[in-house]
Formats: structure tokens, sequence, C-alpha cells
């Protein structure tokens, strides 16, 4: 039905099918997507939040005045659910306590200041070889070098690798979409880090024991593919699927149905349906780090949007405040607005002072004058056109959902139009003639909803 | 013949229903007594749940076998609870008046925002969007989900977008207190003078770039007040109201070079002692360029 958007790329490999409904927002990727990715500077002082994922937060383990080492392990998991945090630069601990966050809540972190010999050296740990470790080593490795997914949301890797009992994944797919407009990380990791991203497999299919292997690039990074099929190792069984370009197609579950045509069941996980999807950026990392026994200490973002004036793909040290990365990278004009991560799920900033962590794919910045006043955007009653039900991925209700919000009536949200199953993907707002704000209405009905939840 | 039998059909049923009703009405007849709809038209029919119960009847149940106390009903004026203590036949509880508290006193005259947030009207989801843009973490956003949650009307925003409390309409059914993000409100009995208008776990100079009325935790109300009764606690004094003295004097005031620290009195409202830099400007605080 859709054979007319499936254009075949040059090598004459076909494209592979897709989920239906969800929308094609403008790429935007053009300015940053030939750029080689570059080293950032170290800032005069850093601030390490010891949650930059999702699960409890690391304990530290350094105190007021301690010297630490670039890579250094400056927090240790708690817990399984878990990873450590490691110290960006060589320096000295200036204090520990309340940062802020891009949530908004004040968490907890670990003030460095750079001595001024700092160097790019990182210490090496323990390594973790693929061809002796056992399964769970593997996992240890992988939680101690703090490996989180990197796409976003920043759940622990090592979580989702550890097959639950009496599950089985028969799939290992490999997330190289990034739909997100203007976010070209994963494509220079898969251009520049191609054999990185192979070790990295290695590790991953002695965990999963997975039979088949998909790594999963879509329409518009053609060169990526080409890297990573040139990549493989004769020992290695890797397909490398081109996606037709289509918005929120790096979801997982909706890349485990563009792929393998299989549903993940509501509130389930991908393991239910036999698959385990990594993020392309996350398995790179994982295939540097642990042959070293080094943590994660640093990550390639994208600087871009047309607010910045040296746009590009820069490997940043976790924990450089975001006004010295808008500071070096340089700024056109006078900042309107500045998002974490893409501007369909990114999350707005309300203050530079805020870090980068493991979870910031991305910065994307637009000047005053190129957003126009914040009271431009009128919202109008909704007119039930039905677009946003055309756009939901998961075919809920926006509409509906939205009109129940308006009324506070957030318990028939979850029971009858199941709230929870809703990522906040931004599909629904994005098509929404009457600019309602949608996705918003769903964060706000979820808030309250867990509230009371925590209550009874 | 047709008409005759159509009459008689429906009469009979009729009929037949009519019995079945009765009997249903006599066998499954449920005792109820009489006092929990009397006690009920007693009450004021707010629903508020300030009494901790989902509603009115439920209350009035509760009262009627003497789990509860008519004094709980902090909704209702005295003499009405003293009517319903008496047609009862239970004694009055002593119980203070409480009203809600603000714990924040950083209106956009004084406090300043990092960013302008736009978007749904409302504090809950402002909140969500990386804070809400207000420089202080931990202060009122002040769009005002406590002046739409509050059903008595008693609270309203002032000019500078801080909700003020008019203690006489509020029942402390704490309907703000569950509507605020930040949870700034809560509920104080009136005789507690001593009142700090600041949550921020700032201190300092940190503190005072973005609101000029923060308490910097500098302790000099904590030095000033009988040993004990003020206690810093993660940057902030905290007052130990279970001690006799809590509001003996307004001495801990006098040298708070903010006014965080206030005394509450009834007359005039909050005060901020003399050594309290004075706030003169009018309009909005100039926002911090982001």
């Amino acid at each position: 039905m859709l054979s007319f958007l499936r254009k075949s790329p040059a090598d004459g490999t076909t494209i592979r099918g897709t989920f239906a409904h969800g929308v094609h927002p403008p790429e935007a990727k053009d300015d940053t997507s030939k750029l080689a990715i570059r080293q950032f500077p170290f800032a005069p002082s850093f601030v390490v939040p010891v949650s930059q994922h999702i699960g409890k937060p690391a304990k530290v383990i350094v105190r007021e005045g301690q010297k630490v080492r670039r890579g250094e392990c400056i927090a240790e998991p708690d817990g399984f659910l878990s990873v450590a945090m490691h110290s960006p630069v060589t320096g000295t601990v200036r204090g520990i306590g309340p940062v802020p966050s891009i949530t908004g809540r004040m968490v907890e972190g670990i003030f460095l200041e750079p001595s001024a010999a700092s160097s790019q050296e990182v210490m090496h740990g323990t390594p973790c070889d693929v061809a002796t470790a056992s399964v769970d080593e593997i996992l240890t490795a992988i939680q101690r070098a703090g490996v989180v997914g990197l796409g976003g949301a920043g759940f622990p890797t090592h979580a989702k690798l550890k097959i639950p009992e009496g599950k089985r994944c028969d799939t290992l797919l490999i997330n190289g979409v990034e739909c997100e407009p203007y976010l070209t990380t994963d494509h220079r990791v898969m251009l520049e880090h191609a054999a990185d991203v192979m070790v990295g497999l290695r590790y991953l299919l002695k965990l999963t024991a997975a039979k088949r292997t998909i790594i999963a690039v879509e329409a518009n990074k053609a060169d990526a593919a080409e890297a990573l099929r040139a990549a493989v190792p004769s020992d290695l069984q890797v397909e490398v699927a081109v996606l037709p370009v289509k918005y929120p197609q790096g979801a997982e579950k909706l890349l485990i149905t563009a792929l393998l045509g299989r549903e993940v069941p509501s509130g389930g996980l991908p393991i239910d349906v036999g698959a385990v999807c990594t993020n392309v950026a996350t398995t790179a990392e994982i295939g540097q780090l642990l042959p070293t026994g080094q943590g994660i200490q640093e990550r390639v973002l994208t600087l871009g949007g047309p607010g910045i004036r040296d746009k590009g793909n820069y490997r940043v040290p976790i924990g450089t405040p975001l006004r010295f990365v808008m500071e070096t990278a340089g700024t056109t004009g006078e900042l309107g607005h500045v998002f974490l991560g893409g501007p369909m799920m990114g999350q707005a900033v309300s203050s530079l002072d805020i870090p980068v962590t493991k979870g910031t794919t991305g910065v994307i910045a637009f000047t005053a004058d190129q957003t126009g006043p914040l009271t431009d955007r009128l919202e109008y009653p909704c007119i039930r056109c039905g677009a946003c039900l055309e756009a939901c991925p998961l075919f809920l209700n926006p509409s509906r959902m939205g009109l129940l919000a308006k009324h506070g009536r957030y318990d028939e949200m979850v029971a009858e139009e199941h709230l929870f199953d809703c990522f906040e993907c931004g599909s629904c707002t994005f098509v929404c003639p009457s600019h309602i704000p949608l996705v918003q209405h769903f964060r706000v009905a979820k808030t309250q909803m867990r509230r009371r939840k925590a209550k009874a | 013949m047709l008409f005759v039998t159509a009459v008689a059909t429906l009469a009979g049923l009729t009929a037949l229903l009519a019995t079945l009703l009765v009997v249903a009405n006599a066998r499954l007849h449920v005792e109820e007594d009489p006092r929990i709809d009397q006690a009920e038209d007693l009450l004021p029919h707010a629903n508020c749940g300030a009494c901790g119960r989902p509603g009115c009847r439920p209350f009035a149940e509760a009262l009627v076998t003497g789990e509860a106390n008519p004094a709980e009903c902090t909704v209702s004026s005295p003499e009405a609870q003293a009517t319903l203590a008496a047609f009862l036949g239970v004694a009055l509880e002593e119980r203070e008046k409480q009203v809600a508290r603000l714990a924040c006193a950083g209106g956009t005259n004084v406090a300043r925002n990092h960013a302008a947030y736009s978007g749904l009207s409302s504090c809950t989801a402002a909140a969500l969007v990386a804070g809400g843009g207000k420089g202080c973490f931990w202060g009122c956003l002040g769009i005002g989900d406590c002046e739409v949650a509050c059903g008595f009307d008693a609270i309203h925003m002032d000019p500078h977008h801080l909700p003020v409390v008019d203690a006489d309409k509020c029942t402390a059914c704490g309907d703000c207190v569950t509507a605020c993000p930040k949870d700034l409100f809560s509920l104080q009995p009136v005789s507690r003078r001593l009142w700090v208008r600041c949550a921020s776990h700032d201190a300092g100079d940190e503190i005072l770039e973005d609101c000029e009325v923060a308490c910097t935790a500098c302790g000099r109300c904590a030095f000033d007040a009988p040993a004990g009764l003020i206690t810093m606690r993660d940057e902030l004094p905290v007052i130990d109201y279970s001690r006799p003295d809590h509001s003996a004097n307004d001495v801990p005031i006098r040298r708070c070079p903010t006014g965080a620290i206030v005394w509450l009195d009834p007359e005039e409202g909050p005060v901020k002692g003399p050594a309290a830099r004075k706030v003169l400007r009018k309009g909005d605080r100039r926002s911090a360029a982001t």
C-alpha cells in the first residue's frame, strides 16, 4: 500500500516495512550530519548529578576536597537498578549538594573543579574480555561502566540485557534509527565508530544468545548503513536493515513492529515478544569501554538549531554546564528556546546551569526572533478533525484524552483511554491544527495519577 | 372486545407489579437511623473533605455513631457546631482554628525568572517543564492552581502573582495543600505567629540573586529566639511549634535581613522585622538572561 514511499537505496537493498500511523516532521539534519565528531574542551567547573538514569541514584563515594582522576568512579551503583558515575576530569571535588536538573527537581550531585594540568587521558579499570567473561561478569562490567541507554531515556543497560528466567531472546535489535529532527549523533557514531559497534555486539550476543541480529537505520542515513555493512566481521551474522524515514520509528516498541511485525503488549517489554533492543551509541560505548574497563565520562551530542553558531557533533564530558556549552559553541543572537534532545521529545530548558548528562542526545537552540513571541501560539478548541488519531502510533485517542484532561477526569483517561501506554512522542501535538498542547495535558495527568497512587 | 382485553391486561400487570413492589419494600427494608438525615441537614453541604471523610453524608453517619465530633467540621460556624452538638447530645471538642499558609513570599516584584513559561496555564504543568522557569526551584510559580482549587473563595492572587489566603474564609479543607506542585501550603493553627515565608534550600548570595526576600540561612533568628526554639535545618529555620512559648514574642524576626521570617499579626497581617530590607519595587523584577 505504501510502496511509493519505499524508495530503493543506491545499493539495491530493499527497504523494509514500517509501523502504521506516525508523522513526518522536517528532518533538519543536513546542517550537522556531514560534520565529524569533535572533542569538546573542559569547562572551568563540572556538576555531575548522581541520578542520570531511571532507578535508584548512585551512592557517592568521594568526599569534599578529594582529588579524582578522569575516569575514576565517584559514585557506586546502589542496588540492581542503578549504575556507577565516573569523574569527567582530573581535579578536585569541590562539594556535594543539590544541583538543578532538567526535571525541575533538585538532585544530589558532585561539584568538580578541574586541575590546571587536567589531560584527556582516562584512567583504565579492570578489562572485561568477551571471550572469557561469563554472562554475570559482563552484566556487572556494564553496570560498573555506568552504561545507560544513550538514546535519551537513560534506562540502565545491564537491567535491559538481563534476560529474565523463562524468557528467551531470539532477535537482537540495534537501534540506529534516530528519527528525531536535528539530531545526528547516532548517525556520526555509526559512521565513525562502526568497529566499536561490532565489538559491543559481541558482548550483547553473548548476553542475549540471540540467533538473529538486525541493525536498523533509516533511509536518510544510507552512508551509515554502508559503513556498518563494511565493518561486519566475517564470523558475525548481522543484517543492516534500512527503514523508510518516519517518526517515531526510534521508539523500540514501534521498531520491533516495523522490523519483526510483532507487537509488544501494553505494559510489556520487548523481551515478551523475544526481542531485545539497544541503542547503537550504547552498543558502541560498550564496545569501547568494556575491553579497557573504563566508565562513561563523556558522550557524543549534537549542537544544532539555528541559534547555534558552531553547529556540530561534539564529544562532551558529562557534567559540563550548559552555559559553557553555549558559550563555547557560540550563539547567533539572544537565545529564545533551548531544548535538551530533539524538538519532538526533547525538554525545554529553563536554566543554563543544568549540566550535560548521559541522557542528553543534543542541545537545540533557537534565537528569540526565530521563534517569535510566546503569545503568538494561541490555542483553539478541539474541532474533532481526528488528525491526532491518524498520527498516534499506538492507536490511542489523544483527542478524547485531551478533552478529559481539560476537566481533570484523569481516572477515565487511565481506565478507558490507556493513558500510561502513551510515551509522549508528540505526534498528536505536532499535527493538531488547534495547537492544543496534548502531550503536556498527558504529562500533567500522569503526574497527578502517580501522586494519587503514592498517597493511597 | 379488543379494548377491554388491553385495559384488563394492563390493569392486571399494574396490580401484579405493585404487589411485588409492596412486598419488596417490606422484605428488603433497611433500618436507618433517622438522625443521619437530620444531622446531614445541619452540615454545610460543602463536601470539601476537610473532616477527612469523602463528604458530608459519611461524616453525618460518623457523627451519629459517635466516631466523629461536630468540631471536626471546620466549615461550620461555631454556632452551627454548637447546634449540631446539642442535637447529638455530645460535648463540643475544643479545636483551634487552622488556616492554610504559604511558605513563600517570592512574588514577581522580588523573585526573578530564568525563563518565560508558555503553555498550559497551570502550576502543575509548568513545574513539569524544567521546574517552571522560576529562578528559585522551590518557590511559588504564581499561576494559581491553589486559587482554582479553593472551593471557598479564600485564595486570591495578588498583583505580584502570589496567593493570599483570606483567613476568615479559609476552612482548612486542604485542597490547596494538594494542588500546589511545590508543596508550599500547609495547614497551621492560627495561634502560631512566627512563620517562615521561604522554602529554599539554597543559601547566602546564591539565593539572593534569585529572590530578594528569601532566607539566606544566616541563623540570626535561631540565635535570638529562646534556646532550642528555632533550629537551622537544610538552610532553613525550623520552628518547634510543640513548645508552649513558640509565639511568645517577635524577637526572632527583628534582625532578619530579608524578612523571610515574619510575625503574623491578627490585625495587620505579616509583619517583617525592622532590619529587613525594604522592597519598594512595584513592577516585575527583570528576568535574568538565560
